[in-house]
């Protein structure tokens, strides 16, 4: 049995820099994107999935000595499916304006290739322990980059953090001009051409070849 | 008819469920490496969704909507939080069928199609469209042009993404950028090229 806490930061550590998802992994970005034109939704969607992959490691990680591997995809499916009906239930209950922008997007953690991918590669292989520790390492780690793109996008796009005017009103006296193409579609897309850039670029991080 | 061709023009352009709404990147960036397999993978989703997402209007608005099991005895009842669960089970339920329908009469058509089936059960897409359907409240005729749109803008532009990393393969990209961040970047260009389709009223 691991119990020492360094087992657990050895987990932490890969899930959330070594191994993170968005830019290692090229997994779960699908509904990364949509939702960072500001900081709110960002880190709300951040939260819900961080829960969601936490809850689904420690469900799926409990049954996996009973599901049949066969029909493994559909029980792992169901299981966050139902984790997300509850989430969105929860969303709709107490943040509804939030809710609201979310739209789809929270429906779409379903599909999310991180969940799903960290159910099948760890959670069938491991205790429940260790599997919401890497469910949290995981959703932290798609966090990490989903407020990162938000925050740049917020304050290139529309000179705000969260929701208060943060560029102060001189710059804009002197001929600043908020970009108005970070907070359409192909600002998301550049912003994390940059940032995969940027982290490739940073020693002790391997990079994928194309 | 004016109507549903502008929003078939819509969701294939301006609303391209890829580009403006960012669904289906995974397979995007994994699937972009070859244009014929692009080809095979986009004719496969623009199947899929012109199929589920008129399937899943008639299950929503038959039995999930607020007040749609009236017919049973039951007014009050709204299972709309089930959409979510429902959807992917008919999507995943669709495309094993279709699956299998396919490989029964046309060995040829499974051999090109096949291999991308299972991959679209679980691809963004196309379960964002068929809630897409439900938040717009589409009607059925809708549904149907509203899926096959989509499939069709995704199509257009995973190909088009095969064809500009086809030209590109022997660019000299700086040593980070080269790979996901690069593809990205193109990405961006395209989403800007399909926004100027958004002066277009038909």
């Amino acid at each position: 049995m691991h119990t020492d806490l360094s087992h657990y930061k050895e987990i932490l550590i890969k899930g959330v820099w070594r191994e993170n998802p968005v830019a290692y992994q090229v997994l779960g970005i699908c509904s990364a994107l949509a939702v960072t034109v500001k900081m709110s939704t960002a880190l709300v969607m951040s939260i819900a999935l961080t829960l969601v992959a936490a809850f689904s490691g420690l469900i799926i990680s409990s049954l996996r000595n009973w599901i049949p591997s066969n029909i493994r995809i559909i029980v792992e499916l169901t299981v966050i499916a139902s984790l997300v009906i509850i989430t969105d239930q929860i969303l709709k209950a107490f943040l509804y304006d939030i809710s609201k922008q979310l739209s789809i997007f929270v429906g779409l953690i379903i599909t999310n290739c991180i969940i799903l991918g960290r159910a099948e590669a760890f959670a069938m292989a491991n205790n429940p322990a260790d599997s919401f520790v890497d469910g949290i390492a995981n959703g932290l780690g798609y966090s990490m980059i989903l407020v990162a793109v938000a925050f740049l996008r917020e304050l290139l796009g529309s000179g705000q953090f969260f929701g208060f005017s943060v560029i102060p009103q001189f710059l804009y006296d002197m001929g600043f001009q908020d970009m108005g193409i970070m907070v359409l579609a192909p600002g998301a897309f550049f912003i994390i051409g940059l940032l995969v850039w940027l982290k490739n670029s940073l020693p002790g991080v391997s990079h994928e070849k194309k | 008819m004016g109507d549903l061709l502008s929003l078939f023009v819509n969701s294939v352009f301006i609303g391209n469920i890829l580009l403006a709404y960012f669904l289906g990147i995974c397979s995007f960036i994994a699937v972009s490496k070859t244009i014929e397999t692009a080809t095979g993978l986009g004719f496969a989703v623009i199947f899929v969704l012109t199929v589920t997402s008129p399937v899943n209007w008639l299950i929503y608005h038959g039995l999930l909507a607020p007040g749609a099991l009236s017919w049973a005895g039951f007014p009050e009842m709204d299972l709309s939080f089930l959409k979510f669960i429902t959807f992917i089970a008919v999507i995943a339920a669709i495309v094993q069928a279709v699956e299998m329908v396919i490989d029964r009469y046309s060995p040829l058509l499974y051999a090109s199609l096949g291999v991308f089936l299972p991959l679209i059960a679980v691809n963004c897409a196309i379960l964002g469209t068929s809630l897409f359907m439900v938040e717009r409240n589409h009607t059925f005729v809708e549904s149907v042009v509203f899926g096959a749109g989509s499939g069709t803008g995704w199509m257009l532009a995973i190909v088009s993404m095969a064809a500009i990393r086809k030209k590109v393969r022997y660019a000299d990209v700086p040593a980070g950028l080269d790979g996901f961040g690069f593809i990205m970047i193109i990405a961006g260009l395209m989403a800007m090229t399909f926004m100027m389709f958004s002066g277009i009223t038909l």
